[in-house]
């Protein structure tokens, strides 16, 4: 393989890794920010239960997303790092507040410790949302780069751009939490979660239309790639398929199916992803380091292109297998520590 | 003392952070072993004490571990935040190791995780069991793979340096078992059982000292002194190997360890027991020393030649005071945990392993002892590399990011505030659970609770909540 087709497979892998984990976390972190729209002690506890035992491996993809930026793109890591320093270091926070609060609420001993760490369930989670969009946004709008360094003010990242993708990242995995919801729980938790899911739909694809009408503006090759001969040709049919599939979501809620509604969302995310990469090839970091110059050494792209080749179709078997075990309804129950 | 600026708030924040991060890794490391052994004599034995004992610890590791993730992840991203010149300099080289831990370390114990904690009714035994030799082994794997890095920032191998100042790999082999990996992989494992030996025999020699004591109880305060009887003299030996080692790498890390200012002479070295490194005079005042010891205790030979601080220039020499301290409260902590496991084997030996209140006392005041020497040691390893992060290839000052003053100093303060809440809510829930003495029928992590789905799931242990909301369940099957 030649040295610039090995960097391109590892932008698609590392793309496919951060792919995994929006929508993998995007869905447990929506539980999260679902949170606050349900006030029984029971149902919320069957909301966090249904995800309990897969977080973890959830968000072990945005330590891969992470971690082979490293490994394989070092230049676009040091660049990105600081230039989003706040965004970044505000999702560490909002993570670090909701992965203990899994295991902190229920081991609270008081009534008022429960509500405050279900609080943070529900606050590190948005938060964490939130500061994700913000971190896409920031990146989208492109980052001001001299010497292989971030050369930038410390509010570059803070621009209406970046709060509406912010925000569109919040309702979006809001929205996907809820289909999650509809599928892994029932009774009243599942009929509210229904129409949370109808309403939040809505809110998702008006916001993803503001923000692929805002996109072609802040970048001349986005401008192109999506209006220009011959990008149309690839860039037209994914709106024709965003709509396809928001009918069928349409369709899957008025019926109430269990399945097709998250179905739909994960399809939704896949393709808002697909027009991202469309824009952004081969750019890694707008408007100018493109995947070639943040690459590291061939070497160091092959040594772990090998193991990464035997082991993520691996991780992806067994991450498989744990998802099978806890699969169906989850039941509410009625007894605590 | 350093001033307050960008540079110096950057590391302290580091610092912080994975001083912070260590303390549940090395819990969970040990303790994922010892969960493993405990099923495993469960499934060999069938005897009932092996699970309830797993299933006490076994939610003590769930919390402990959560805070491993949540302060692990910040790890993964401070290479960037802090560190950004350092990441593209020398990303080429280690940042495809780290990888390899991702995938295969944290994968594995992610994976495996749910299963080992809520998946016993719905799996089964065998693979139940499986789950968690797999959780045991990432993170060990991880150990390993991160501790290949640290070990490649100590005593680089394997690589060149371009133009640019940036590094490539050239040999990958090089790079992953470079000369200190082997004796700082070990040191590290061992440090992490010793930490777990410790807290179980400081838990179990609490319920002693308290309370008639139980089965449960009995077994893992002997388990662990064992542990300690054994690992702590094992370990005070891969001690002596890492010195020798850091002596033929990082021969000023050594001196600065030593306390020795000059390269000695003919007359061999004497082992400086304590004093004071004085990094103005160039000199370590109020020392009391043994003759020939550290010629002894590091050449193996009467007069074997040890270096001195000022064979480099005062800019290139790690900040003594420290390095020389924590080495010594290290070691020093070292010995104790030894001579408390030589005091538990006479105690057996005569057949007051769980009556003689001394050794229960002892146990409990040493409990946290191997943290502390965990620490000790990391900052001695740490603090002697300065002024560079990759020895003798690249300084600290050269790998910054260029974050201004009031951004680090905010994140820092948070971080400060955040990690003193989240943790430290989190070791009291742990404290509290072990204040509790395991009984018998011990419940495991929330198999009372509905985190098992409808209808697929053989024998739902009997819902028997009680006023305590403790339930008593039979392990499933
Ligand atoms: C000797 C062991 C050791 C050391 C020195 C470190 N870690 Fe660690 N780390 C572990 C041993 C470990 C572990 C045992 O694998 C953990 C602790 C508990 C856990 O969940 O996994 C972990 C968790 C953990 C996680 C979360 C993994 C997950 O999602 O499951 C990340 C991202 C890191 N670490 C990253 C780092 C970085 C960047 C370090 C260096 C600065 C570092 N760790 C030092
Ligand atoms: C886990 C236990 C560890 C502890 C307690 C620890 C402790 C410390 C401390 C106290 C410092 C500040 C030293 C100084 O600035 O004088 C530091 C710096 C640093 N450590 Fe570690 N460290 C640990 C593990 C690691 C590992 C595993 C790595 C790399 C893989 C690492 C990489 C670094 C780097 C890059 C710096 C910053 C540069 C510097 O200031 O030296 N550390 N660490
Ligand atoms: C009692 C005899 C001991 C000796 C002689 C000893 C020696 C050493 C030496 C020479 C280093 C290396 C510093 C460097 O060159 O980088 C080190 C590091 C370290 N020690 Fe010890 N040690 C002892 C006991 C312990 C104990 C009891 C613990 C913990 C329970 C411990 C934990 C560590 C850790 C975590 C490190 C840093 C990681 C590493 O570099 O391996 N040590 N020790």
């Amino acid at each position: 393989m030649s040295t610039e087709t090995i960097a391109v497979v590892w932008a698609g892998l590392i793309a496919f890794a951060v792919l995994a984990y929006v929508v993998l976390d995007g869905f447990d972190l929506g539980v999260g920010i679902l949170f606050s729209a349900e006030r029984g002690a029971e149902d919320r506890d069957t909301m966090v239960n249904s995800i309990a035992p897969m977080w973890d491996g959830n968000e072990t993809w945005l330590v891969l997303g992470g971690g082979g930026l490293f490994a394989v793109f070092p230049l676009a890591y040091a660049v990105i790092m600081p230039a989003l320093y706040p965004t970044i270091l505000g999702m560490l926070f909002g993570l670090i507040f909701r992965g203990v609060a899994f295991e902190f609420r229920f081991r609270a001993e008081t009534a008022t410790g429960r509500r405050l760490w279900d609080f943070a369930f529900f606050g590190g989670s948005t938060v964490a949302a939130l500061c994700q969009g913000l971190t896409l946004g920031g990146l989208l709008q492109g980052i001001h780069v001299v010497d292989r360094q971030y050369a930038g003010g410390w509010f570059d990242w803070l621009t209406p751009f970046t709060v509406l993708c912010g925000v569109a990242v919040v309702v979006g995995y809001a929205w996907l939490g809820a289909c999650w919801l509809v599928w892994r729980t029932d009774a009243s938790l599942q009929s509210r979660a229904r129409k949370q899911a109808a309403v939040l739909a809505w809110a998702t694809l008006g916001l993803i239309v503001a923000v692929s009408l805002w996109t072609p503006f802040l970048n001349p090759l986005f401008m192109h790639r999506w209006f220009g001969w011959p990008g149309i040709l690839l860039t037209s049919p994914v709106p024709v398929l965003v709509a396809v599939i928001a009918l069928v979501f349409r369709m899957g809620i008025a019926r109430e199916h269990h399945l097709t509604p998250f179905l739909c969302a994960l399809g939704i995310f896949v393709l808002c992803f697909a027009g991202l990469g469309i824009s952004l090839f081969p750019l890694m970091i707008p408007p100018d380091i493109t995947i070639w110059q943040a690459a590291a050494p061939r070497a160091s792209q092959l040594f772990v292109l090998v193991g990464a080749s035997v082991l993520i179709p691996l991780i992806v078997i067994y991450s498989g297998f744990s998802y099978w075990v806890f699969r169906g309804k989850v039941q509410a129950g009625a007894h605590y520590h | 003392m350093p001033a307050l600026d960008a540079f110096h708030l950057a590391r302290a924040q580091f610092g912080f952070t994975v001083a912070f991060h260590i303390i549940f890794p090395a819990f969970s490391i040990g303790l994922a072993s010892y969960l493993m052994v405990l099923e495993g004599l469960w499934l060999r034995t069938g005897k009932q004490v092996y699970l309830d004992l797993f299933r006490y610890w076994i939610k003590i590791f769930s919390i402990g571990f959560a805070m491993g993730v949540v302060s692990g992840l910040v790890m993964s991203y401070q290479f960037g935040t802090n560190w950004s010149r350092y990441a593209d300099k020398a990303g080429p080289v280690i940042g495809p190791v780290m990888a390899y831990e991702v995938l295969t370390a944290f994968f594995l114990e992610a994976g495996f995780l749910g299963v080992m904690l809520f998946g016993m009714e719905r799996v089964g035994r065998k693979l139940h069991f499986f789950a968690t030799c797999m959780v045991a082994g990432g993170t060990f794997l991880s150990a390993f793979w991160i501790l290949s890095v640290n070990s490649w920032m100590q005593t680089p191998a394997g690589f060149g340096v371009g133009p640019d100042g940036r590094m490539f790999p050239t040999d990958y082999w090089q790079v992953i078992f470079n000369p200190s990996v082997f004796v700082r992989v070990p040191h590290m494992v061992l440090a992490s059982y010793l930490v777990v030996a410790f807290i179980v025999s400081g838990v179990a020699a609490w319920h002693l000292l308290r309370g008639p004591s139980t089965p449960a109880v009995r077994t893992m305060f002997s388990m662990a002194m064992w542990m300690a009887a054994i690992v702590a003299p094992i370990q005070i030996g891969m001690g002596d190997l890492h010195g020798l080692n850091t002596l033929e790498h990082q021969p000023m890390k050594i001196a600065a360890m030593e306390g020795d200012w000059d390269p000695s002479g003919p007359d061999g070295a004497p082992l400086i027991l304590f004093g004071l490194p004085n990094m103005e005079k160039e000199r370590t005042d109020y020392k009391i020393e043994i003759p020939h010891a550290s010629s002894v205790i590091l050449t193996h030979t009467w007069n074997g030649r040890v270096p001195g601080l000022k064979e480099v220039p005062p800019g290139d020499r790690p900040y003594a005071p420290v390095v020389f301290w924590t080495f010594r409260v290290m070691v020093g902590l070292g010995f104790l945990m030894f001579g408390l496991g030589l005091f538990s084997l006479l105690a057996r030996w005569r057949g007051t392993l769980f009556t003689s209140r001394a050794l229960h006392r002892m146990a409990l005041l040493m409990s946290p002892a191997p943290l502390v020497a965990l620490l000790c040691g990391w900052m001695t390893t740490e603090i002697g590399r300065q002024p560079y992060t990759v020895y003798g290839v690249l300084r600290t000052a050269d790998s910054i990011s260029p974050i201004a003053l009031p951004g680090i100093a905010t994140s820092f303060a948070i971080f400060a505030v955040v990690y003193f809440i989240v943790f430290g809510a989190g070791v009291m829930i742990i404290l509290r659970l072990m204040a509790k003495p395991p009984r018998a029928g011990e419940t495991g992590v929330r198999t009372d609770l509905p985190t098992r789905t409808a209808g697929i799931h053989p024998g739902l242990p009997g819902a028997v909540p009680s006023g305590t909301g403790e339930v008593s369940t039979q392990p499933a099957e």
